[in-house]
């Protein structure tokens, strides 16, 4: 990785011989036309989201812990070796690069986004995005925003709510009672 | 990792881009034909027998020709990502292989090494060649039940009882292995379920000197049948760019003339130790597509005896890691040890525990670039999954593809991707 100049440039993290590079949401299509053009990634893989709500919360699997590891003072912390890194924001949307040349190499690029904020549309820099984008907005609810199409895809068109998030209910069908009506 | 140059055709396919625009995965009727009002909408499926599975084109049609086309998929959605939030780690370990119900080694191999790769886990040799042979045993199965159904369409029906009884034979050595035909389970978090069954080798040899002269037989049905030379060649014509700016990948990569394949490129399990050539060829076409899965299968059974030679020298080696915290521990251990008791109403109850952090795995299935992505906050079930289903990037090369399409071609064209729904939907 040619250093420092990817736009809007965060962090770039070295984890699981993996690359992990942050960028400002509002500079993602600038970073990425750069990976692209500039460092070769002209294969885009996979486009993740991920909803970090409750994470790291108590309420999620019952547990106490300390950050540095298990306090055996207090009960209940047997669940967590430790707890996980705080997240910066609710939503990351991860975007798997591949560079298809003499040298292939792998990255991740990801942004961080909160609830009802615009991802901007990397269509534009990589055409197999398309499908990619409108599976996060139908299973996750991110917007992309200046995505061509953005419609529901595995989902009906007028399924409600968007089940990949941690707060959709797990069971259940709504009950229409006779009162109501 | 081994570098390699990706060849690039010295007369493109096709000159510039075909990649429709604004929306890259619909292919729009021109307006002035749309006005002449003899344009007629289609809705191909979502259930026709030759659309593997239930897929929804909508397909505009002028007379023959296709002149706009919409791919609509999500009728086989399950939620099986969300599903397996739910579950404890090596309970999840059965959800891939119904993701892609044809190619369910290699889907439960990609969870499993992503798992594995968190957990930082050295599998033991013996594990690392049996999955490796399964994966390509699988891969011929995967090709094997395209070819049949991709020629069923195309008229020739006598390809697809040659073909279907190749893959009873495998799906008798899956048996033979792990008990079930499909969907066998057999990989686990850190090597094998269970040692290889006595038996199994010879069996495979089998096999091994069978199939070639299989492979002989349908190419003899096919490969210069003037029907299928007809039906396949210049047709769905793909450029290595399009195909690869709309992240196209596996055979349909190959078929543009593009050098690529992760087992070589990017080796994971045993493929750095085997001795296999990656069929690639320029055209872009149906045809070139068919003859990239004919010759993958004939060097799948190539890696199959390699492997064979190997494991025929490990009896007696363990097939799974010892880690305790991760692997159940020996079935006789329970018997004597409370230490092992411990371990394994732990694991059993409460799941084994992944370091927090995120991986993304990706391997080469029949398909193209199967990735799984995971996510762990420390605990024993993944806070996300997702894979990267290469049928479902497959199709978004449909519009592309169908240009100048007539309605005949379409279906050789979507069989040609090779696309399992279950995955496309998840």
């Amino acid at each position: 990785m040619s250093d420092p100049v990817v736009p809007g440039l965060v962090s770039i993290n070295e984890e699981h011989r993996e690359t992990t590079i942050v960028v400002e949401t509002a500079r993602l299509v600038e970073a990425a036309t750069h990976l692209r053009d500039e460092e070769g990634f002209n294969f885009l893989s996979d486009i993740t989201a991920v909803d970090y709500l409750g994470w790291a919360g108590a309420d999620v699997s019952g547990y106490i812990g300390t950050r540095a590891g298990r306090d055996l003072n207090r009960p209940m912390t047997q669940g967590y070796q430790a707890v996980p890194l705080a997240k910066p924001k609710r939503f990351a949307m991860n975007y798997h690069l591949l560079s298809i040349s003499e040298e292939p190499r792998r990255v991740r690029l990801q942004v961080w986004a909160d609830e009802g904020e615009a991802v901007p549309s990397v269509v534009p820099v990589w055409p197999t995005a398309d499908w990619h984008e409108r599976e996060a907005w139908d299973m996750m609810g991110i917007a992309v925003a200046g995505h061509p199409n953005l419609e529901r895809i595995l989902l009906d068109d007028d399924w409600e709510g968007h089940p990949l998030r941690k707060d959709y209910p797990l069971g259940g069908e709504p009950v229409r009672f006779s009162e109501a009506e | 990792m081994t570098a390699t140059a990706p060849s690039v055709r010295r007369t493109p396919i096709y000159e510039g881009t075909r990649i429709p625009s604004p929306i890259p995965t619909v292919l729009a009727t021109p307006p002035d034909l749309a006005a002449t009002g003899d344009v007629m909408t289609v809705n191909f499926g979502p259930n026709h027998p030759s659309t593997h599975g239930v897929l929804r084109l909508v397909v505009d049609l002028y007379g023959e020709d296709v002149t706009g086309l919409a791919a609509v998929v999500g009728y086989l959605h399950t939620g099986f990502e969300k599903n397996m939030e739910q579950k404890t780690w090596w309970k999840c370990i059965t959800y891939p292989e119904r993701i892609d119900y044809v190619s369910f080694q290699n889907n439960e191999y990609v969870f499993v090494a992503a798992v594995e790769k968190l957990l930082d886990l050295e599998i033991p040799p013996k594990a690392t060649w049996m999955r490796t042979l399964l994966c390509e045993l699988n891969r011929i199965h995967s090709h094997l039940v395209w070819l049949g159904t991709s020629a069923l369409e195309l008229g020739a029906i006598s390809m697809f009882w040659y073909a279907f009884r190749e893959r009873e034979q495998i799906l008798d050595l899956f048996e033979l292995v792990a008990g079930y035909r499909m969907h066998t389970r057999y990989f686990q978090v850190g090597g094998l379920a269970e040692d290889i069954p006595r038996g199994f080798y010879p069996e495979a040899r089998k096999f091994c000197d069978w199939m070639p002269r299989a492979i002989d037989d349908y190419e003899t049905l096919l490969t210069r049948n003037k029907i299928w030379l007809e039906r396949t060649e210049g047709i769905g014509l793909l450029s290595a760019a399009d195909a690869i700016a709309l992240g196209q990948s596996g055979p349909v990569l190959r078929a543009s003339g593009v050098d690529w394949d992760l087992r070589r490129v990017e080796p994971y399990l045993a493929y750095h130790q085997v001795d296999f050539r990656v069929p690639v060829f320029p055209e872009g076409d149906v045809y070139a597509r068919y003859r990239v899965h004919m010759q993958e299968m004939r060097e799948s059974v190539r890696i199959v005896e390699q492997c064979l030679d190997r494991l025929e020298h490990m009896e007696g080696d363990p097939w799974i890691a010892d880690d305790r915290k991760v692997v159940l521990p020996p079935r006789h251990e329970l018997h004597t040890s409370m230490e092992s008791l411990i371990h394994h109403f732990k694991i059993v109850t409460e799941g084994f525990r992944v370091p927090e952090g995120e991986a993304y795995m990706a391997i080469e299935s029949p398909r193209g670039e199967l990735g799984c992505y995971i996510c762990s906050d420390g605990g024993p079930k993944p806070w996300r999954v997702k894979f990267r289903a290469p049928s479902f990037v497959a199709l978004q090369a449909t519009a592309t593809m169908m240009t100048d399409a007539l309605i005949a071609d379409m279906i050789a064209i979507v069989g040609s991707l090779d696309t399992v729904m279950g995955e496309v939907d998840r």
